[in-house]
């Protein structure tokens, strides 16, 4: 990656849009560019176009307007099977009348290759996943898990540099899950391939991705690493739809060195970090991270304004407490606590007063 | 607890053993499952299987020859067949009275009926024979009666035979209630107010026989007192028969002096041998006889002969003449036909439903429903309907001349032979390739073919290689449908196959109802099951049953 040339765009979409019925656009204006060997999410609600993107690089749809290019080719009228790109479905889609190895052999005998040179990529193939003592079984007498290791090796057989992924793990058990996500993002790193997964699964996304693109009604509302993405969301559907996140809805009173003073509905005064707010007056929408509330005045600017809270209900979870809030007119303030020795618990009804630093919360779009 | 497996069977908690506590506990349920089905398992057994065993085991009964003639069959069994020679007198002689009591039963018919399946003539020779059967007793009555006027009367010939107080023959009796009781398929039962004397048995027997035969059949059947009936023409002859070699000596009472007038007076009379050559001329040739004992036999492989082409001779199994061999050739063509009707089905059926399977919910169940079209029409009016389009001076035709295609005078000929019979039946057995298969594509999720496609396969080899292979289920489910329809198929080509493309059903049913050959039609019907059979056994051994899904 440290590479100039690796480090311009494999896979770009430009301008691209698609429609199915001609009257609603299901993308709209999808700009994207990913470099060689990075893997990046395409993370979103159901419905939000997430799914047709990655249809349109496989060539399973074809784009209304704009252009997909590949390597710096535009592949609008290349066929799927010309493209090359290797691909993993939510359902697997083994074949279900074959082996495994024979599944393997699929995508090589299609390229005409011989039948030493199969046999020893069907092998190397399965030994990537671990698999390797179940070629002569059935798709059927697999479990899920191993099914998904098969249509990984299946993808990546036949040694694509793209290789896509359709919520690969959606059905799978949350155990079996997290061991394959790793499993996958160590293959994709040491093969060097650039993967683009779908998911709506936020964990997966972050977890797994160099880069994760946030979609919601046809566009990408971020594009960002996870860290990124979790700590600097760029609007208020990113910032509730990655993590755990409170929202207050208030006007902004003054925008004074980067930090934002907004008057809440209730009366309230806070501080906020402008994001998608430019001048005093605006309706914003403020978000905070509820591990980013702090209890503690000791810890916080003297002159940061706080407010006052009312203890509505404590869960004890472990690494963590859970503490629900009523702040501002607001009943589902949450806070994260540490387990620490020192962390008071708290008990429903009890009046404590919250504050944070300014940066940790965010006044974005309303 | 569980060390017990070790040491013998495992126990129940109640001490008795695991397997008959599970038994008894699905016991009930097994019971209310049967119940469940009962309804329907009489019914079908009523409705549907008795009645079929039934019909198919006339396929080999035989029992009319040995019920009509019993003394015949009797007698014949020691004949050799195959010299050529003429039977014995003792099988003419038991061939009238046989024969006779049959006539007067209106049995005898019918016999010729089924002996002339397997003998052409047999049939005329038997109803002929029939009606005159009674000349020889007539010819014997008048100088019976001239001799002495009391042979006139039933009383006479009553008191002769009835064994009164004397010792009765009650075993003859019976064998002649059986007799007639298989004759006239009813019972014989009931008082005849007659049993046969033992001595008169043993002296006169073939008139004892006869008169016992009569006077069953004139109480049970006819309904009237033998006592003060006058009996058959037959029984003159029996008589004057029996006196040829009669000894009267040890009988008594007055009937003694009647009898020992009639030997005396020594009436003549013919051989039946005789007789019966001068009936009809064939009797004296070997073949009416070598069919009859043939074919005596309870049960017959006669008619599976027949229904392959072949027969029962003397000599043993024959193929039949040439010109008579008709049926092998329609059940090689019923098969050859079939198996056409069921390739185009599945060449016109497949892409049809691939395409009801891909289609989007609404246009896929319009689609459906002029699949199913057809099945709200009737299957008389689809198929007439074929024969509008196809005849010469039909749809089609005109338009092939209109557009100049085909010339006025060379008009195709595509009805009346197996391509319109082919073309029909395609249509009409298309829907049921076609839901099979849908139901099995819609199955199979788009994602294979797309998974084909992204792992490098072209558009045919995604579909060849993957989508076709899971798709072969759907396509056995249809061709067993269709194929078995199909072989025994009887309207559309009864209606547009002419003579050149009709089915081995069309041939069954017109023995079923115009030669009324109920055996024959029986036997074609048992083959056409057993082929089918074994054609299903084939098929599951090759594709294998588990792999035909209807859904």
């Amino acid at each position: 990656m440290a590479d100039s040339a690796t480090k311009q765009a494999f896979v770009e979409f430009e301008r691209v849009q698609k429609s199915y019925d001609g009257e609603t656009l299901v993308v709209k204006d999808l700009n994207l560019s990913l470099p060689q060997g990075e893997f990046l999410t395409m993370l979103g609600p159901s419905g939000s176009g997430k799914t047709t993107c990655l249809m349109m690089l496989a060539g399973f749809e074809t784009a209304t307007h704009g252009d997909i290019r590949l390597d710096g080719v535009s592949i609008n009228n290349i066929p799927p099977h010309k493209r090359g790109i290797g691909m993993v479905f939510q359902n697997y889609a083994l074949f279900p009348h074959m082996t495994v190895a024979e599944n393997l052999s699929f995508p090589l005998e299609v390229r005409k290759m011989g039948k030493s040179e199969r046999e020893e990529k069907i092998m190397r193939a399965l030994g990537m996943v671990q698999m390797q003592d179940f070629a002569g079984r059935r798709p059927t007498q697999l479990s899920g898990g191993q099914q998904q290791r098969i249509a990984l090796a299946r993808a990546l057989v036949f040694e694509p540099e793209l290789v896509l992924m359709d919520e690969p793990l959606g059905a799978l058990d949350k155990q079996l899950r997290e061991t394959l996500q790793f499993e996958i993002t160590r293959l994709a790193h040491d093969l060097g391939i650039t993967t683009v997964y779908v998911t709506h699964d936020q964990t997966e996304a972050l977890t797994m991705s160099d880069r994760v693109a946030v979609f919601d009604d046809g566009r990408i509302q971020q594009l960002a690493p996870p860290d990124k993405l979790y700590e600097e969301p760029q609007n208020s559907f990113v910032a509730q739809f990655i993590g755990e996140n409170n929202t207050l809805d208030g006007v902004v009173k003054e925008i004074n060195n980067g930090v934002a003073l907004v008057q809440l509905d209730g009366g309230d005064i806070i501080d906020a970090k402008p994001i998608n707010v430019s001048k005093p007056g605006e309706r914003t929408r403020v978000s905070i991270r509820p591990e980013r509330v702090e209890m503690n005045k000791d810890r916080l600017n003297p002159d940061a304004h706080t407010l006052k809270a009312e203890v509505l209900e404590f869960v004890y979870m472990g690494d963590i407490f859970r503490t629900r809030l009523r702040v501002a007119g607001v009943d589902d303030f949450i806070i994260k606590t540490r387990n620490a020795p020192d962390q008071a618990r708290l008990k429903p009804g009890e009046q404590i007063e919250i504050g944070w630093m300014a940066e940790d919360c965010r006044a974005l779009d309303a | 607890m569980a060390d017990t497996a070790a040491n013998g069977p495992v126990l129940a908690a109640d001490g008795s053993p695991l397997k008959r506590s599970l038994g008894r506990a699905l016991r009930r349920q097994k019971l209310r499952a049967l119940a469940l089905v009962a309804p329907l398992l009489i019914f079908v057994l009523i409705t549907f299987i008795f009645p079929i065993a039934s019909m198919l085991f006339r396929s080999v009964q035989n029992d009319i020859v040995s019920n009509t003639l019993p003394y015949t069959v009797q007698a014949l069994a020691n004949w050799d067949a195959s010299t050529g020679d003429l039977p014995p007198e003792q099988v003419f002689e038991a061939m009238y009275f046989d024969m006779f009591l049959a006539a007067e039963a209106k049995r005898h018919t019918r016999l010729g009926t089924r002996l002339n399946y397997e003998q052409t003539g047999v049939s005329s020779l038997f109803r002929q024979s029939g009606r005159k059967l009674d000349d020889l007793g007539k010819d014997i009555e008048k100088p019976m009666n001239r001799l002495n006027a009391a042979w006139k009367d039933g009383e006479t010939w009553y008191s002769i035979f009835d064994a009164g107080t004397d010792s009765a023959d009650t075993q003859l009796l019976q064998v002649q209630r059986n007799r007639v009781a298989a004759l006239t398929d009813g019972p014989a039962s009931g008082d005849v107010n007659f049993a046969p004397s033992a001595a008169m048995a043993q002296a006169l027997p073939t008139a004892t026989r006869a008169y016992t035969a009569w006077a069953v059949y004139t109480a049970t059947q006819d309904g009237k007192d033998p006592a003060t009936t006058d009996p058959w023409e037959a029984l003159p002859v029996a008589l004057v028969h029996d006196l040829k070699t009669a000894d009267l000596s040890g009988l008594n009472g007055p009937a003694v002096d009647l009898l020992t007038e009639l030997q005396a007076a020594n009436i003549e009379m013919p051989t039946f041998a005789g007789f019966f050559a001068d009936m009809d001329e064939d009797w004296a040739t070997a073949t009416p006889w070598q069919t009859i004992q043939t074919h005596s036999g309870i049960y017959t492989s006669g008619y599976f002969l027949n229904a392959v082409d072949a027969q029962k001779t003397p000599e043993g199994i024959a193929w039949q003449p040439e010109d008579k061999q008709i049926l092998l050739t329609l059940f090689v063509r019923t098969l050859i036909m079939s198996l056409a009707i069921t390739g185009s089905c599945i060449l016109l059926g497949y892409p049809i439903a691939w395409l009801l399977a891909n289609l989007p919910m609404r246009q896929a169940n319009v689609l459906l429903i002029l699949v199913l079209l057809p099945f709200w029409t009737s299957l008389l009016v689809r198929t007439s309907a074929w024969k509008v389009m196809l005849q010469q001076q039909g749809v089609i035709n005109d338009v092939l001349v209109w557009i100049g295609l085909v010339d006025d005078a060379e008009r195709l000929i595509m009805i009346n032979n197996q391509f319109g019979t082919i073309v029909a039946m395609t249509h009409i057995l298309l829907p049921f390739m076609i839901l099979p298969m849908y139901s099995v594509m819609q199955t199979i999720p788009p994602s294979y073919l797309r998974a084909a496609k992204s792992l490098g396969a072209t558009n045919w080899t995604a579909f060849w290689r993957v989508y076709f292979p899971q798709s072969v289920p759907g396509i056995g489910a249809g061709s067993i449908l269709v194929f078995i329809l199909a072989i025994g198929y009887y309207i559309t080509p009864e209606i547009v196959g002419g003579t050149k493309g009709v089915f081995i059903s069309n041939r069954i049913a017109y023995h079923i109802s115009s030669s009324l050959n109920w055996g024959l039609a029986a036997a074609l019907g048992s083959i056409l099951l057993a082929a089918v059979l074994i054609l299903y056994w084939a098929y599951d051994r090759i594709v294998g049953i588990d792999n035909v899904k209807l859904g």
